[in-house]
């Protein structure tokens, strides 16, 4: 487990505050809350269908909640309602504090475009413009993702799977974000690949000192990354608490059952 | 000495839900205190708990009731009601903890295994891999092996990469599972020299460990779980 950084009387950085969403009839996820501080992975766990992706969606502002706040600290030390957010300062956010990691990286990235363009887009949208400059940054970020300088002029449609992940990952932390939501980082990855993703993940989440808010449904994933974790069955939390303690002595039926389920090396 | 450490009535049972809620009882009414620099071992038979209390202690094991108390600096935390976040805290300041197996991490060199805990507390990654390196040379960990991840070592390396791991960083309170368990007469005796060093430099120590010899020379105090067991 990595360090967590920061003084222990400091603000939270992310607030969920009792956060539901219905579709319809149909519950999407139930009075979520937790505190995240800086320097903090967090992984929420459950089933497909439990409310994870729902929670991340209401995280990031991208489906409004059906009731409860998500506050969030700004740069200026100010903690604010996200839905008191104007459109421009909301996509100024994503666009910089933020990174979002899909579980699929055709979601995050463009195909068709170079993948040093792929990273230095999000600097020119922050008003670089000196083109030395983004390609020197965006070819330090490739390297920092383990992906070869000679590689900085292709497609991502020409990259394997796990290169394409990296790349998004790069894409996502170019403009230095505090906050980064992933969604199934490692799925559809082989073995390997994931071994390697996961080290770095580990890596620069500790050396930036990220706060990170990560869905998955491999409790091994949660395990190596996560300070904390929080178990979603149809759409409540169940069991939160540190990453050790809930795998290592799992309090509720689910959570035990899920526990269980997990093969021997 | 100051206490540094010290639990009151602590019991613990396991329900299993997946075996009908068995109930499995651990401990009750545990109550016992470690000073600075002292050494309790914790002993009774095998399955009685021993490392249960450990993990109770480091927090990652729940505690049903009672308190589990750590002070360091005069800032007194109860590991039985701390929030993650203290914990975490707690764990990078003052509990340090050697498991009886390692965890490897896929990828990580063993010298980066063992250098982690002082990442990010103010020292410079050159300065921890060369106290690291240090640590691992005189556990006779070769050169050699530094560079290489942990997982494919021998069961009594893995160990000792292990216990440098748990013994780098200064840290008042050190709760040690079976340290020299798959360890040589040789490395044993290294092991032991370790832990007497590190009560003279004012931990507390809270140990699990099997062989006499290791025992007679680090155990201020033992405390016998049979004495708190639950009667069947």
């Amino acid at each position: 487990m990595t360090a967590v950084t920061g003084m222990p009387d400091e603000q939270p950085l992310l607030i969920a505050d009792g956060l539901s969403k219905w579709y319809g009839h149909r519950l999407g996820c139930r009075d979520v809350s937790f505190e995240l501080y800086e320097g903090e992975v967090m992984a929420v766990v459950g089933e497909s269908g439990s409310g994870k992706t729902t929670l991340l969606n209401l995280l990031s502002s991208q489906m409004e909640a059906t009731s409860g706040r998500v506050l969030y600290r700004m740069r200026d030390g100010v903690t604010r309602d996200l839905a008191a957010l104007d459109e421009a300062e909301r996509r100024l956010l994503a666009r910089t504090d933020w990174g979002f990691v899909h579980q699929d990286p055709a979601m995050g990235l463009r195909m068709r475009v170079s993948a040093g363009a792929n990273v230095g887009e999000r600097l020119m949208a922050l008003g670089w413009q000196h083109y030395g400059r983004i390609r020197d940054t965006a070819a330090d970020w490739l390297h920092r993702v383990e992906i070869d300088a000679s590689r900085i002029d292709d497609f991502p449609l020409t990259y394997s799977g796990g290169m394409r992940q990296r790349l998004q990952i790069a894409r996502n932390l170019v403009t230095q974000p505090r906050l980064i939501l992933m969604d199934e980082p490692t799925g559809g990855l082989d073995v390997s690949v994931q071994a390697r993703l996961l080290d770095l993940l580990r890596g620069l989440a500790a050396d930036l000192g990220l706060s990170v808010v990560v869905v998955t449904h491999d409790l091994a994933v949660a395990r190596l990354l996560s300070h904390r974790i929080m178990v979603m069955k149809e759409g409540d939390v169940i069991e939160a608490g540190l990453t050790d303690q809930v795998l290592d002595d799992p309090r509720e039926p689910y959570t035990q059952l899920l526990v269980a389920s997990i093969l021997p090396p | 000495m100051p206490v540094a450490l010290e639990l009151i009535a602590v019991s613990k049972t396991f329900t299993m839900h997946l075996q009908g809620a068995l109930r499995l009882p651990v401990v009750a009414g545990l109550t016992f205190s470690v000073r600075a620099g002292e050494c309790v071992v914790l002993a009774g038979r095998s399955g009685i708990g021993k490392s249960s209390v450990l993990k109770m202690i480091f927090g990652s094991y729940r505690c049903d009731a009672g308190q589990i108390l750590v002070c360091n600096g005069g800032q007194q935390t109860d590991v039985a009601h701390a929030p993650p976040r203290r914990m975490l805290a707690l764990r990078r300041s003052t509990i340090g903890y050697v498991s009886q197996f390692l965890r490897a991490v896929p990828r990580v060199a063993a010298i980066d295994v063992v250098a982690e805990p002082l990442f990010g507390n103010g020292t410079s990654r050159e300065d921890a891999r060369s106290r690291a390196g240090e640590l691992l040379q005189r556990l006779n960990i070769p050169g050699s092996l530094r560079s290489l991840p942990p997982a494919t070592f021998s069961g009594g390396e893995q160990q000792r990469v292990n216990i440098a791991r748990g013994f780098l960083p200064k840290l008042p309170v050190l709760l040690l599972d079976e340290p020299t368990a798959s360890l040589d007469a040789a490395n044993c005796a290294i092991v032991t020299s370790l832990i007497v060093e590190k009560k003279k430099q004012g931990a507390a120590i809270v140990a699990v460990v099997h062989d006499e010899g290791v025992r007679e020379k680090i155990a201020d105090a033992v405390v016998d779980l049979t004495n708190f067991a639950v009667a069947a």
